[in-house]
């Protein structure tokens, strides 16, 4: 490839600056946490006597053990059923594709757009009704039902790639549609659902709106709807709310940084294959 | 994870592969033997389209009936007719609030395109190098991280202390420096900064990784043409990545119309009514005023306008193709 040396140069500096711009915040909230606690430190400045200590407060301030095992919970009650429904209906629309499923598909799809805030009033009620308020229950059924559409296409963009010589290969071998369904294409779809697996958890680890709406015990909630009650209660001691906030972005912080490495590699993989 | 999410993003907007449909005959009667019936099939889709139903489509048929109608939501309700909706066009508050979110689709939308499209242009003949790979990790955190963590950031830096007065200061320019979310005239636009930062990175990579696929010998012989860099980036790169452009379109210009986060935790819609965004003023209209006619009103208009703008960058960006 022909390329000049300029190009190259702009390129990087380009680069760095754009990781610049991106980091940016993350620094000031890290400088700023390490205040002493109560004051207001401007802009982003190392302080001279670190206060780890801050972390600690606000871990304990905020309930953050709770908080942490709640947002477990309630990932625990959304990502595995959303998964074995969406990979249930991709199969069907995508594979099976029986009469009507394109119907269904266009159901699906115009789901995609919805925003949250658009059904927030009724679900409120409907919640209510359910005597579900309050409970992590408010956030888990909704949300499984939100992801749905996104989920579904999501796996059908898989099941549509599948050759179907394979399913009729299974068939004659007296596979039932369960069986072929369980044993040969759950299987072999594990890298789409995985990297839908992903994108669940952060998106239900990191719901505010449903959060803030149905369920007023933080304890209860998610990460991110936590910050939001943190935000009210220590809104004032800014390097408190820093410490909390980098403290509730580590785990999701973590999983990415876990998961780029395993991507990084398929990629490194395929380029070698290509 | 970058990779394979903007992949699979670009996948499910494309149309169905076609299949050799060859040796019909004989072979499609055992294929349609070989099929499952259509019941096991709807028996597969059931349990998907039940808890969708339950929890979107039943909700929006509320969200319509209770926007004819006017409810405090304790009390009975009155019909009303489209007497809600005439107020979420005249009442000057809540129509602000549409204005406000078009406004901000400049900076959720069209910041993160024309600048991912740029910055992808410029780096993609160094997309291989371990700075490029060690950049695809870094500008994909914004998206990684809760939006409310962004905005409680975001809300520092920009305060009259914060490290964007700090680093005008810097470079002599002291007489901008002001409470970025707290002046009137430049509420919105710094809150339109922050999901600038949000979505620059995505629309990079989904454009990144589009321009991975164009054929280099399009851009050798444009070169051996005599072809710039500029000319290069008009002639080949931008009409072959339409259908990345276009989901980078459609998805900023969703989380432009449907803000809330961001907003939620950085201004609250002040100071006055600058920031105020439909997604706010609905939780607060059903939330604190109790007037849930008005909000369902709203939220019907809003989601409206997301089909409308949707549709459109749908239809352009696949047909042209076809």
């Amino acid at each position: 490839m022909i390329v000049s040396r300029r190009e190259r140069l702009t390129g990087r500096i380009l680069l760095i600056l754009l990781m610049a711009v991106t980091i940016l915040p993350f620094v000031s909230l890290l400088t700023t946490a390490l205040h002493e606690s109560g004051t207001y430190p401007s802009g982003i400045a190392w302080p001279s006597d670190p206060q780890w200590g801050n972390f600690v407060d606000a871990f304990d301030g905020a309930r953050m053990g709770e908080i942490m095992l709640s947002s477990t919970l309630i990932v625990l009650g959304v990502v595995p059923i959303s998964l074995l429904l969406a990979t249930m209906a991709g199969f069907a629309i995508g594979h099976i594709r029986m009469v009507g499923s394109g119907a269904v598909l266009i159901l699906f799809v115009l789901g995609l757009t919805l925003p949250f805030e658009g059904i927030i009033t009724p679900l409120y009620y409907q919640v209510r009704d359910l005597g579900l308020l309050n409970t992590r229950w408010a956030i888990i059924l909704p949300l499984i039902g939100l992801f749905m559409p996104f989920s579904v296409v999501w796996m059908r963009a898989h099941f549509v790639n599948m050759p179907e010589e394979l399913s009729e290969a299974a068939r004659i071998d007296g596979a039932s549609t369960w069986q072929l369904f369980w044993r040969i294409h759950v299987p072999l779809a594990m890298p789409a659902i995985s990297s839908l697996a992903i994108l669940l958890f952060l998106w239900t680890w990191n719901q505010f709106l449903l959060a803030i709406v149905l369920v007023d015990d933080p304890t209860k909630r998610t990460m991110a709807g936590a910050l939001g009650a943190f935000q009210g209660q220590w809104g004032t001691d800014i390097p408190l709310l820093c410490a909390g906030s980098l403290l509730i972005l580590t785990p999701t912080l973590i999983v990415f940084l876990v998961f780029q490495r395993r991507f990084v590699a398929a990629l490194l993989q395929g380029s070698l294959k290509g | 994870m970058a990779r394979s999410l903007t992949d699979a993003a670009v996948d499910m907007y494309q149309t169905r592969p076609e299949r050799p449909r060859s040796a019909r005959g004989r072979r499609a009667a055992g294929r349609a033997r070989l099929r499952a019936p259509a019941w096991v099939g709807w028996l597969f889709v059931a349990p998907a389209l039940l808890a969708y139903g339950l929890f979107v489509l039943w909700p929006l048929v509320l969200t319509v009936q209770y926007s004819l109608y006017r409810w405090n939501g304790i009390g009975a309700s009155t019909w009303v007719g489209l007497d809600n909706y005439s107020k979420v066009f005249t009442d000057p508050e809540l129509s602000a609030t549409i204005v406000h979110a078009f406004e901000l689709i400049v900076f959720f939308s069209a910041i993160p395109v024309l600048l991912g499209l740029a910055i992808a242009a410029t780096i993609r003949r160094i997309a291989t190098t371990r700075l490029a790979l060690a950049a695809r990790t870094v500008v994909f955190l914004p998206q990684v991280i809760p939006l409310v963590a962004a905005g409680i950031a975001w809300s520092w830096m920009l305060a009259s202390d914060g490290a964007v007065n700090q680093l005008l200061s810097a470079v002599g320019l002291d007489g901008v420096t002001r409470a970025w979310l707290g002046d009137l005239s430049t509420a919105l636009p710094a809150v339109g900064v922050i999901g600038a930062w949000v979505l620059l990175g995505l629309c990079t990579l989904l454009l990144l990784s589009g321009m991975s696929k164009i054929d280099a010998a399009l851009y050798e012989a444009a070169r051996l043409d005599g072809a710039g860099p500029i000319r290069e980036f008009v002639s080949i790169t931008v009409p072959s990545l339409r259908q990345e452009i276009g989901v980078c379109v459609t998805v900023t210009v969703i989380a432009a119309l449907a803000s809330f986060d961001v907003i939620y935790v950085s201004t609250q819609g002040g100071p006055g009514n600058a920031t105020m965004v439909p997604g706010l003023e609905i939780f607060y209209q059903a939330f604190s005023e109790r007037e849930v006619g008005v909000a369902s009103a709203l939220a019907v208009v809003l989601m409206a306008l997301v089909l409308a703008c949707v549709l459109p960058i749908q239809w352009l960006t696949r047909r042209r193709e076809a």
